[in-house]
């Protein structure tokens, strides 16, 4: 085991798979010589060289289809996004292109690309900046979807993006890469689709992904010590999304939380929670309840910023509901 | 008007350009008639008019390496890189022996044996795709050149001057032909186009800028291979290709936009005509020719419909494949 941040386990995991597969490179705005607008791409320039760590201009559009394009012609590009924010400019070649050209072709092509980079609410960064763009990818039949929420699943999970020979969105988070974890040492992969049982308990369901992971522990570890035992799943995978997990964790505590820092409406967390609701109807024994961020616009203002996001009084309050208790 | 005459090249490659033209043609009119049968629904693009450009220009590549892309109007190309006419017709009929094995569709067309890489019905989306194919073929070398279509409507995009960038600042084995057929849907070129000259906005990203007349194959056939070349060199080039489509823009276009006098003006030059009345004025074809290339392509083209009518249609649980590989 080492400890790793995340960036650094995103790192290993890019620079393993190049290592392995002259196929493999990554194309992105300020990917090489800056080693990667938050140096998640570091060294990579040095150790691979241009053709495969390839800065782009300013031209998200292009440069993500152009990623579809080597895809389908025989490579394997990791397009970083600086953020998902800036993706929306390329919605198009991911959702008409990447996700479609193999049914289009009745099953000719395949499209093994990566789209990666921070995704979600950061801190000061304002509405446009500061954004869960989750459900967009999530909704699109054709892609996959995972967010790695701990530095041992961002790279296990990265890798298995690389070799897949569908196109996967990857959501990381800004506020994620300096954060520290234990990584094994040795070569491993976390498969796309299978949940995490982050903690195990009896009373009540709560499942998350990505950043939010971190202010869900603070909550479960808060209702421990009130004797509360909060089972923990996360989803590290949206898209296949592991539904067996989910149910059989409800169907053992009868209540369920979902945390998702995205908006409300059609989201990611929304759609678990009515999956919940309607898979699990015979054993709830409350309302399934949807902590989400604030159906806002971002603020700069810290304060307000925080208040826009799902915290752990706000996931306490939910559990209040659901365990029909005003004492916690 | 070319500078190069018939006999620079074997009497074949004319003839075999002149067949696949005739095939494209023929093939169009018929689709046009099964549509009105109702044997075709959705959008359909026919690309009646056009023939020379797409004929012309594949003619020009090594299909062993070298890849094609295009938009919407894709029947032409897909016939030009040798797709069988029963695959294509049945593909409109929404059967499972199409090419596209009934999810694509008339605007979807794809074969990767045969390196047609579709038939994309977003207005220039395929521009950034084909930009990467030819990206791949410079990363592993391979020699092959991407030919890129696309319509007039499609220059304004911004995933055209992204790709027209992209491929200069890396120098990729790409050639860009927009087919200027004059009418973006129902709105001409020129009211739309800050410069009109498309090759001299090509020239904007230093890219070699070329003007062809796409009802003259020998002009269109000359221009593509020198692109071609370039293109092959490391150079990207772009053409443009001044043509013209006969029909509406898809089939439920009144073309309320153009004169019937001017959509007559044109098949007055009609490609097909232009190429046989010059091989004529060669002895490079006679009359029996001809007759047996008609008939050879109508032969053909019935035997795609009839292949099409009596192939089953998908069955139910293909709505769940193809979509993951």
């Amino acid at each position: 085991m080492s400890e790793l941040t995340y960036r650094e386990a995103l790192n290993r995991a890019m620079d393993e798979e190049m290592a392995r597969d002259g196929n493999v490179f990554i194309i992105g705005e300020e990917v090489g010589e800056y080693d990667g607008a938050y140096k998640v791409s570091k060294g990579l320039l040095a150790k691979y060289g241009p053709e495969r760590v390839r800065d782009t201009p300013i031209a998200e559009l292009g440069f993500t289809g152009l990623g579809v394009g080597a895809a389908i012609a025989g490579l394997r590009p990791v397009v970083e996004w600086m953020t998902h924010n800036f993706a929306l400019l390329a919605l198009d070649q991911v959702v008409n292109n990447a996700a479609k050209m193999r049914q289009m072709s009745g099953g000719q092509l395949k499209v093994p690309v990566v789209f990666r980079g921070p995704n979600g609410p950061a801190e000061y960064l304002a509405a446009q900046h500061s954004q869960s763009f989750a459900a967009y990818w999530a909704h699109v039949p054709g892609l996959k979807v995972v967010a790695p929420a701990t530095p041992a699943d961002a790279y296990g999970l990265l890798k298995s993006a690389i070799r897949d020979d569908n196109p996967v969105v990857v959501l990381e988070a800004e506020m994620m890469y300096s954060w520290k974890g234990e990584v094994p040492d040795h070569e491993y992969l976390v498969p796309i689709g299978k949940a995490n049982i982050v903690r195990e308990g009896s009373d009540l369901t709560l499942i998350t992904f990505s950043k939010p992971l971190r202010v869900t522990l603070e909550a479960a570890e808060a209702l421990a010590q009130k004797g509360i035992q909060a089972e923990v799943i996360d989803l590290r995978s949206i898209r296949p999304l592991d539904e067996e997990t989910l149910y059989a964790s409800v169907r053992k505590t009868g209540r369920c939380i979902v945390i998702d820092e995205a908006w409300p409406m059609a989201s990611v967390g929304s759609h678990v929670a009515w999956l919940i609701s309607k898979n699990c109807f015979d054993t709830l024994d409350a309302q399934v309840e949807l902590v989400s961020g604030e159906d806002v616009p971002m603020p700069y203002n810290h304060g307000l910023e925080l208040l826009a996001q799902p915290s752990a009084p706000k996931i306490i309050d939910a559990a209040k509901k659901v365990l029909y208790r005003e004492d916690l | 008007m070319s500078s190069i005459s018939l006999n620079d090249y074997p009497k074949d490659t004319w003839l075999r350009m002149l067949k696949t033209m005739q095939l494209i043609r023929t093939f169009e009119e018929k689709a046009g008639q099964m549509y009105g049968l109702r044997k075709i629904g959705g959008f359909c693009h026919l690309y009646t008019g056009q023939e020379a450009v797409a004929t012309g220009m594949i003619s020009a590549l090594d299909l062993e390496k070298d890849y094609v892309l295009t938009a919407y109007r894709d029947h032409g190309h897909a016939l030009a890189c040798g797709i069988d006419p029963k695959a294509a017709m049945a593909e409109l009929f929404g059967k499972v022996t199409g090419v596209s094995r009934g999810k694509g569709g008339s605007m979807h067309f794809f074969d990767a044996k045969r390196h047609f890489l579709g038939g994309n019905g977003i207005v220039g989306a395929q521009i950034p795709v084909a930009t990467g194919v030819a990206y791949a073929q410079h990363y592993q070398k391979t020699g092959g050149v991407t030919l890129c279509f696309f319509g007039d409507g499609a220059f304004h995009q911004g995933a055209l001057h992204e790709s027209f960038n992209l491929a200069r600042i890396w120098n990729l084995p790409i050639v860009y032909v927009v087919e200027n057929n004059q009418w973006g849907m129902g709105t001409n070129w020129k009211k739309v186009s800050a410069n009109p000259d498309f090759a001299e906005t090509a020239k904007a990203y230093s890219m070699k800028g070329y003007v062809c007349d796409g009802l003259d194959i020998l002009d269109v056939y000359q221009t593509a291979q020198e692109a071609v070349a370039s293109a092959r060199n490391g150079e990207p080039a772009f053409i443009e290709a001044r043509t013209y489509r006969y029909k509406g823009h898809s089939m439920s276009d009144p073309q309320k936009y153009r004169t019937r006098e001017e959509v007559d003006a044109y098949k007055q030059r009609d490609a097909i005509l232009l190429l046989k009345s010059r091989l004529e004025a060669a002895n490079m074809l006679s009359q029996e020719d001809w007759d047996t290339i008609v008939a050879l392509c109508e032969t053909a083209v019935d035997e795609a419909v009839s292949f099409a009518e009596k192939s089953p249609e998908p069955a139910p649980g293909e709505l769940f494949t193809d979509i993951f590989a």
